[in-house]
C-alpha cells in the first residue's frame, strides 16, 4: 500500500510541477497574469508531495517491504538501522528521488519566503524550477521508478555490498547532492532573471543563500570524500585526480567564482551578465559531473554502478536544461544593461580576476577529464594525471592566491596599492622566511615549495581584514571570508607539506623484524588471524615509536570478505598534531615475510581541517547574510508601519 | 592620486577590457592545456603495440594486458615482484615494488602504470585494479576477446 | 538604449553555448562507439551444437546437447574456477536455480578438484556440468570468454546470450528471457 502511496505522490508532484511551469509561463504573456496566482502554492504543494514521496520509500526501506524491487535488491532484514536508512538513498532510484525532493522542497521554500525580487522574476523563476524539475519526475517515473513492485516477493533480501556500509559512503553521495541542487535552485533564479532581464542585486541577494549552501555542501563533501579515499583505498594518496573526483571539483570551482561573483552583483551591482552566466555554467557543471559519473563514459578508479542508457537519458536533460538557458543566455545578455564601473585595483577588480582564474581552473579540469574522450575519437586511448593537473593548474591557481592576499584588504570602486604596502609588511616578511627555511632544508619539488611559502604568507594575510578592528563587532560575514581564506591557507600547507616531506618505507618483514620511517622506529610484533560478521583478516600487530617517545600500538589488516568475495586492505593511522604515520599490511610471501607498507606524512591532517575551516566560512557567511536579510525585512516593514500610522 | 588616475580605464570600454581580459587569459588556459595534455597524457599500450613502436625510454606510459600464468615470481626482498604481460601477440616484463592490489592475479588483466625502462623491462609504480573484481579496464576493450581468451585460458 | 554602444562583441556572447554543443557532441560520440565494439552473438535463434561433455565432478553426470530438449527453457553456464568474476555471479545462480530454473554448467579448462572445491565454496546451482577442457563447447556456441550465459528453450534453440557477470541487477533481464524463452 505505501508503495502505491508513495509512486502516487511522486505522480501528483510531477502534475504540479507542469502545473507550475504552464501557470508560470502562461502569467508571463499578456492577458495571462491571472495564472500568477497558482505558482507559489504549486510550487509548495510539489515540494511537499515529493516530500511524501520520499518518506514512503524510506519507511518502506526501514521495514525492509521485500515486495518492492529496489528494497529487495539494496537491502537486508538484518541490516543496521542505520545503513536500511542510508539504503533509501543508497542505489540509482533512491538517489534520484531524493534529488527531486531537495529540489522540490527548495522550490517550496523559495516560493514561501522570497519577496524581494520583482514578481515578474519570481515567476520565471519558479517556471525554470519547474522545468528542471519535471526533467528529473520523467526520469524517475519512466525510467527508474523506485516503488516497483517485485511478484513474488523473495524471502531474504539480497543485501548491500559490505564495503559499502561504510557510514561515510552513507552520507557522502546525499551531501553532494544537496549541492547539486542548491545550484539548480540558482540556476532557476539566473533563467528568472534573464527571462525578465532584472539582473541586479536583489537578484545576486535572493540567490546568494542558496549558492552559499550548495557550496558548503559540496567543501564539506569533497572533503569527506577526499579522506575516505585517503584511509580506505590504502594508497596513501587524498586526491588521484580521478574523474570522479573532478566530476565533484568542477562544480565546486564554478560555485566558488558564483559566489564571490555574486557578491560583487549584491554590494556594487557589478559583473552583471558574468554573474548570470556563472549561475547557468554552476548547475551545468554539476549535471556534467552526474553523466559522467553515471554513464561510465570515462574509467574511472572508484566503483560506480553505471549504466550507459541512464547516462543517455541524463545526457539528453543535460542538453536540453543547459542548451536551453545558454540560448537564452546569447538572446538575452546583450540586453542585460551594463553594471556599474569600477577601477581595476579596485575589490571589484581582485573578485573579477579570482574568477577569471577560477574560470581557467575549472577550463583545465574539463579539458583534462575530457581529453581521453577526445583522443579515443582519433583511437588513442591516453589516461590524464597528476603530471598534467598539477603543474597546469598550479599555473592559475599561485596568481589566484597572491591576489587574495590582498584583495580583501582593498575598497570597493577603485583602490590604490601603495596604500596597502604597510599592512602587507608581516605576510611578506612571513614568506621570505618561509623561503629561507625550505631553501635550508633542500631538496623540495618546485610545486611543494611554491605551496609551502605561499601558504604560510597566506595564513597571515587572510587574518589582515581583522587586524584594527574591535573583534566583538567584526560582521559575521567577515568572519566567514577570514575563516574561508585561512582554511585554504591551511589546506594547501597540508597539501604541499603532504607531498614534499612524507617518507615512505616498503618492507617484507618476519615477526620481530625493525624498520624505520622518518622519525618513527616500527616494530613487527606478530601476524593473527582476526573474524568479523562476513570477513576474515590477517592482522599485523606493530609497534611504533615517535624518535624516543612512549610506545603505541598499530593494527592494520589485509581483510578478506566473503559474500561477495572481496580483499581489501584496512590501513592502519597514527595520528599526531605533526602528521599521520600511516601503516598498511601486504600479502604474505612465499618465504613467510609479511608484505608492510609504511608513509609518515607530515601535517596531512591539515588538508581536511583546512576544508572543514573553508565550510565553516561558508557557514558563517550564510548566517550573517541571513540574518542580514531578516533585519532588512524586519526595518522595510517597520518603515512602512510608521508611514501607514502618519498618513492617518 | 597620480596613480589612480591611471590605473583607471575609459569607462566606456571597461565591460570590452574585461570580456578580452578574460578570453585571453580562458584562451591560454586552453591552449596551455592542450600543449600540456600532449606532452603530460599517460599513453595506453597494449603489449604489441609497445613491441612494436616503444615509448621513448622515461616518458609515463601505461601498459594494459593479460598477467601471463607462471610468470609471476617474487624478488628476494620480498616486495618486488616481476611478471610478463601478454596480449597474445607480444609479451612484455615487468617489475614492480610495492603492495599488490589483492585483485592482481595471474591470468587476470592489469593496467601498469609506469616507464619503459631502456633493457625493455616496463618499470610500474602503479598497479590499477578496480574495488571490484569484474573489471576489465575500458582501455583493454580493445583487445579483442579472442586475444583474451588466448592468454587467459592457455596456461603455458 | 544608448547602453548597448558599449558593450562587447555580441559573438561572445554565444561561445558557453558553442562550447556546450562541443561537448554534448564529443560525448555522444563517446557514449555511442563503445556500443558498436560490442560482440553480437550470431547464435541467438540458432541450436545448440551437437556435443557430449565427460563430468566435471563426480556428483553431478556430465552434459550433452540432448540434456536441452523437453521441458525448457534452460540455462547453460560456461564458468570455471579459475575465473574470480563467476565467483560474484554465484549467489544469484544459486538464487535462480532456487527459483526452479534449471541450470546446466560448462567448465572450461579445468581440474576435477579445483571444481569441486569452487562448488563447495560458492555453491552448487548446477543439474549437470560438462567438462570442456579444449573450448570446444565454448567456441562452438559462440561464447568467448568466461563467465557466460545462454538461455536455450525447450527445442534446444539458444534464445540470449549473456556475456559477463550475471549481477544482481541483471536478474530481471534473466527472468524475463527466460519466460520469453519458455512461452
Amino acid at each position: 500500500m505505501i508503495a502505491e502511496f508513495g509512486l502516487a505522490a511522486l505522480w501528483l508532484a510531477a502534475a504540479l510541477a507542469a502545473l507550475q511551469l504552464l501557470a508560470g509561463s502562461l502569467s508571463l504573456t499578456r492577458g495571462g497574469e491571472g495564472f500568477a496566482a497558482i505558482v507559489r502554492p504549486a510550487a509548495v504543494v510539489q515540494g511537499l508531495l515529493a516530500l511524501v514521496s520520499f518518506f514512503a520509500l524510506m519507511v518502506l526501506f526501514l521495514r525492509t517491504d521485500l515486495s518492492v524491487q529496489l528494497v529487495a535488491m539494496n537491502s537486508h532484514s538484518a541490516k543496521p538501522f542505520v545503513f536500511k536508512l542510508a539504503g533509501t538513498w543508497g542505489n540509482h532510484e533512491g538517489s534520484m528521488l531524493l534529488w527531486v525532493m531537495v529540489m522540490g522542497l527548495a522550490g517550496s521554500l523559495i516560493a514561501l519566503i522570497e519577496r524581494r525580487l520583482p514578481e515578474r522574476t519570481m515567476l520565471a523563476t519558479l517556471a525554470g524550477q519547474a522545468f528542471v524539475s519535471l526533467g528529473f519526475y520523467a526520469f524517475l517515473l519512466f525510467s527508474s521508478n523506485p516503488f516497483e513492485r517485485l511478484d513474488p516477493a523473495p524471502p531474504q533480501g539480497a543485501g548491500l555490498n559490505p564495503l559499502l556500509q561504510d557510514i561515510g559512503l552513507a552520507f557522502h553521495p546525499p551531501t553532494l547532492y544537496l549541492g547539486y541542487v542548491g545550484l539548480s535552485v540558482a540556476f532557476s533564479f539566473a533563467i528568472g532573471a534573464l527571462i525578465t532581464r532584472e539582473v541586479g542585486p536583489a537578484f545576486a541577494r535572493a540567490m546568494r543563500p542558496w549558492v552559499l549552501g550548495a557550496w558548503v555542501f559540496l567543501t564539506v563533501g569533497i572533503t569527506a570524500g577526499s579522506y575516505w579515499a585517503y584511509y580506505e583505498l590504502g594508497w596513501g594518496g587524498w586526491w588521484f585526480w580521478d574523474p570522479v573526483e573532478n566530476a565533484s571539483l568542477m562544480p565546486w570551482l564554478a560555485a566558488t567564482a558564483l559566489l564571490h561573483s555574486a557578491s560583487v552583483l549584491a554590494s556594487r551591482n557589478a559583473l552583471r551578465a558574468w554573474t548570470v552566466m556563472l549561475g547557468v555554467v554552476a548547475f551545468s557543471m554539476s549535471m556534467v559531473g552526474t553523466f559522467l559519473v553515471r554513464s561510465g563514459i570515462l574509467t574511472s578508479v572508484h566503483a560506480f554502478a553505471v549504466d550507459p542508457e541512464r547516462g543517455t537519458f541524463i545526457l539528453v536533460l543535460l542538453a536540453i536544461n543547459i542548451g536551453g538557458a545558454l540560448t537564452l543566455f546569447g538572446l538575452r545578455a546583450a540586453t542585460v544593461t551594463e553594471g556599474k564601473r569600477f577601477a581595476l585595483v579596485s575589490r571589484e577588480g581582485a573578485l573579477v580576476f579570482n574568477n577569471v582564474m577560477l574560470s581557467a581552473i575549472l577550463g583545465i579540469v574539463l579539458f583534462g577529464t575530457l581529453y581521453p574522450l577526445v583522443t579515443e575519437a582519433f583511437d588513442t586511448r591516453v589516461s590524464v594525471g597528476p603530471p598534467y593537473f598539477n603543474p597546469v593548474s598550479a599555473i592559475f591557481f599561485v596568481p589566484m592566491l597572491l591576489v587574495l592576499m590582498v584583495g580583501p584588504l582593498l575598497r570597493w570602486r577603485r583602490d590604490n596599492l601603495s596604500r596597502l604596502r604597510r599592512r602587507l609588511v608581516v605576510p611578506g616578511l612571513l614568506l621570505l622566511a618561509a623561503v629561507a627555511a625550505l631553501l635550508a632544508i633542500g631538496g623540495i619539488g618546485v610545486l611543494p615549495f611554491i605551496g609551502l611559502a605561499l601558504a604560510v604568507a597566506l595564513a597571515a594575510a587572510s587574518l589582515l581584514p581583522l587586524r584594527g578592528r574591535n573583534l566583538r563587532r567584526t560582521p559575521i560575514a567577515t568572519w566567514g571570508m577570514v575563516a574561508a581564506h585561512f582554511g585554504i591557507a591551511v589546506a594547501l600547507f597540508g597539501a604541499a607539506s603532504e607531498s614534499a616531506f612524507t617518507k615512505e618505507t616498503l618492507v617484507a618483514a618476519r615477526v620481530g623484524d625493525v624498520t624505520q620511517v622518518g622519525p618513527w622506529q616500527v616494530r613487527l610484533d606478530a601476524i593473527e588471524p582476526v573474524a568479523g560478521p562476513n570477513w576474515t583478516a590477517m592482522r599485523a600487530g606493530l609497534s611504533v615509536r615517535y624518535g624516543e617517545g612512549a610506545v603505541r600500538q598499530l593494527k592494520p589488516q589485509a581483510r578478506s570478505f566473503w559474500s561477495p568475495p572481496q580483499q581489501t586492505a584496512e590501513s592502519a593511522l597514527l595520528t599526531r598534531w605533526n602528521g599521520q604515520l600511516y601503516a598498511v599490511l601486504g600479502e604474505e610471501g612465499e618465504d613467510g615475510r609479511w608484505q608492510l607498507r609504511l608513509w609518515w606524512k607530515p601535517f596531512v591532517t591539515l588538508i581536511w581541517i583546512g576544508g572543514l575551516l573553508i565550510g565553516l566560512g561558508g557557514v558563517l557567511a550564510i548566517v550573517a547574510h541571513v540574518a542580514n536579510d531578516v533585519r532588512r525585512s524586519v526595518a522595510r516593514e517597520k518603515i512602512a508601519d510608521r508611514r501607514m500610522r502618519q498618513g492617518r | 592620486m597620480a596613480s589612480i588616475a591611471t590605473s583607471r580605464i575609459k569607462p566606456k570600454h571597461q565591460r570590452l577590457v574585461l570580456l578580452v581580459v578574460a578570453l585571453v587569459v580562458l584562451v591560454a588556459a586552453g591552449l596551455l592545456a592542450a600543449w600540456a595534455l600532449r606532452n603530460q597524457a599517460s599513453y595506453f599500450y597494449v603489449p604489441s603495440e609497445m613491441q612494436a613502436d616503444p615509448p621513448e625510454p622515461g616518458r609515463a606510459v601505461r601498459l594494459g594486458g593479460m598477467v601471463e600464468e607462471g610468470s609471476l615470481k617474487t624478488q628476494a626482498d620480498g616486495v618486488t615482484i616481476a611478471f610478463v604481460v601478454g596480449d597474445g601477440d607480444a609479451r612484455i616484463p615487468v617489475r614492480f615494488s610495492g603492495i599488490v592490489p589483492s585483485l592482481f592475479v595471474e591470468g587476470s588483466g592489469v593496467v601498469a602504470e609506469g616507464r619503459l625502462g631502456p633493457d625493455g623491462t616496463f618499470l610500474a609504480d602503479n598497479l590499477l585494479a578496480k574495488h571490484d573484481e569484474n573489471y576489465v579496464p575500458r582501455e583493454l576493450q580493445e583487445m579483442s576477446e579472442h586475444q583474451t581468451e588466448r592468454v587467459v585460458a592457455a596456461p603455458q | 538604449m544608448t547602453g548597448a554602444t558599449s558593450k562587447g562583441p555580441r559573438w561572445a556572447l554565444w561561445l558557453p553555448l558553442i562550447v556546450f554543443a562541443a561537448f554534448v557532441v564529443l560525448v555522444l560520440f563517446g557514449l555511442f562507439r563503445p556500443a558498436d565494439r560490442e560482440v553480437q552473438s550470431a547464435m541467438i535463434g540458432k541450436p545448440l551444437p551437437e556435443f557430449a561433455l565427460e563430468p566435471a565432478v563426480a556428483e553431478r553426470p556430465g552434459l550433452s546437447s540432448a540434456d536441452f530438449r523437453g521441458e525448457g527453457p534452460r540455462l547453460l553456464n560456461v564458468f570455471a574456477s579459475w575465473c574470480i568474476p563467476c565467483r560474484i555471479e554465484a549467489p544469484q545462480l544459486d538464487a535462480l536455480s532456487k527459483a526452479g530454473v534449471e541450470i546446466h554448467g560448462v567448465a572450461i579448462r579445468d581440474t576435477r578438484e579445483d571444481v569441486e572445491d569452487f562448488l563447495s565454496q560458492y555453491g552448487n546451482p548446477f543439474a549437470r556440468i560438462g567438462k570442456d577442457d579444449l573450448s570446444e563447447v565454448q567456441l562452438g556456441i559462440g561464447s568467448s570468454g568466461v563467465p557466460e550465459t545462454f538461455v536455450v528453450d525447450a527445442n534446444g534453440i539458444i534464445r540470449y546470450q549473456h556475456i559477463g557477470v550475471i549481477r544482481a541487477e541483471d536478474m530481471d533481464l534473466i527472468m524475463a528471457e527466460l519466460r520469453k524463452a519458455g512461452a
